[in-house]
């Protein structure tokens, strides 16, 4: 349960420093959350530009982009992700050790954006693989980044270490391994994970707003 | 440079036997092209290249296009002998034969062609774009072309895209496969029949023809209680 804050205000004056387990241990993970070095498109430059001397993400903890998909907490799909190439996304996340996150950066990685009709184009990673924040724009401006990457740690802050909405790592149950889809003849096999992507289709009346869907 | 005239003249003249044909180009940059037979089409490369005077050593662009099938209607005027019942001299139903103008609308199908373009610039002598052309024989069986790839390198990249979104087979490639697609896609996706796959499930924002799809696949959904893809026919 969390500390009353005036108690641990007082404390704190004292010199004596009060918490729990799961605001220590959230606090250190999600103050170094370490990238992998994953960049598709142009959003790929942005995020370049995100980790360089003007808006530095190191200061937010984001040390080093780990070359390795096993060393790494976090994959930022910044860019287009081709039907040829999404095979290859899905088997990285895969390989990521748990705890892992997924920033879906920019229109493309979020549904396929300006490309979304190509005949190419995966229409958004999210239908094969969980996506914890997205980011619109085309490109995102650096500091689009930077402030889904600290809406990412509110929400690795508030994670719970025990209990039913404990998050995947530590569930022995979850599902770790998500399906890699294959190259069919016409279209990717199957065309989106239905378990990470249940899109509900309304039936009824809709608003002249939304008529596509 | 020489004009488009004189380098057929020079072609001509070098490559015996060599058929180009001048294709007129309507628009103001004037950029008439040669249209090459495929049977002599690289020795025709190789002088254009070898040729001290113009001396294409630069090949920029390889692009395909893809002319579909048309189908014609036209009217036609037809004579034709038509057997008419008449009454007769002794008051019988006599036929006889008339001849009668009718006028019929005939279908036809005009086949199409898959067709490769080549854009020639010349880096020694700063001369340039030469275009040429070459036309498959047909959209479906007889789909081969000679590669350029032995005389100008920047051929390679391009024919094999050309190769895996129009379907044009180049002969003397040395690597002829897909290059943006997987090798095991079947569709030649900038063919003018290529039908896309059916992924529109979500469209916030749809419009134009993307809203006509989902407006479709919803119908279908609802109508058959579906909610599976339909395999493509492309």
């Amino acid at each position: 349960m969390p500390v009353d804050q005036s108690l641990k205000i007082e404390l704190g004056k004292q010199g004596i420093f009060v918490t729990t387990i799961q605001e220590l241990y959230n606090w250190g993970r999600r103050s170094s959350v370490w990238p992998m070095q994953f960049g598709l498109a142009c959003c790929a430059i942005e995020m370049i530009a995100t980790t360089m001397a003007r808006y530095d993400m190191a200061r937010f903890g984001a040390e080093v982009f780990r070359p390795s998909p096993r060393q790494a907490d976090l994959m930022i799909v910044s860019g287009t992700v081709t039907k040829k190439m999404a095979p290859q996304v899905v088997r990285l996340y895969n390989q990521m050790a748990e705890p892992r996150y997924v920033i879906a950066m920019g229109a493309c990685a979020i549904s396929g954006g300006p490309f979304k009709q190509g005949y190419n184009v995966l229409k958004g990673i999210d239908r094969y693989i969980p996506v914890d924040v997205h980011i619109p724009g085309c490109p995102p401006r650096p500091e689009a980044l930077l402030q889904a990457f600290i809406t990412l740690q509110k929400k690795i802050d508030v994670q719970h270490l025990t209990g039913e909405d404990r998050p995947r790592f530590l569930d022995a149950d979850a599902q770790g391994e998500f399906p890699v889809p294959e190259q069919g003849a016409h279209d990717l096999e199957p065309t989106s994970n239905q378990g990470v992507w249940p899109v509900q289709i309304k039936t009824g009346t809709q608003g002249t707003r939304d008529p596509g869907n | 440079m020489k004009t488009v005239e004189e380098i057929k003249a020079a072609i001509e003249a070098a490559v015996p036997g060599a058929e180009v044909e001048v294709v007129p180009n309507p628009g103001p940059a004037a950029q008439h092209s040669l249209r090459l037979a495929p049977d002599k089409a690289v020795a025709v490369a190789a002088f254009l290249r070898d040729d001290p005077e113009l001396a294409f050593d630069f090949l920029s662009n390889v692009t395909g296009v893809d002319w579909p099938d048309k189908e014609i209607a036209e009217k036609v005027k037809v004579t034709r002998q038509v057997t008419k019942t008449v009454d007769g001299p002794d008051g019988q139903k006599v036929g006889q034969q008339v001849e009668e103008t009718v006028e019929e609308t005939r279908k036809r199908n005009e086949p199409g062609w898959l067709e490769a373009v080549y854009h020639l610039y010349s880096v020694a002598k700063k001369h340039g774009p030469l275009v040429l052309r070459m036309r498959t024989v047909n959209r479906a069986d007889q789909v081969a072309l000679p590669s350029f790839t032995p005389i100008w390198r920047a051929a390679e990249f391009q024919e094999r895209e050309i190769f895996d979104l129009y379907g044009i087979v180049f002969t003397g490639h040395p690597d002829l496969r897909r290059i943006l697609m997987w090798d095991g896609f079947k569709d030649h996706p900038m063919r003018k029949d290529y039908v896309e796959p059916d992924d529109f499930e979500y469209e916030p924002t749809a419009h134009d023809e993307v809203l006509k799809r989902a407006q479709e696949r919803r119908s279908r959904e609802q109508a058959t209680g579906n909610r599976e893809q339909v395999p493509s026919a492309g």
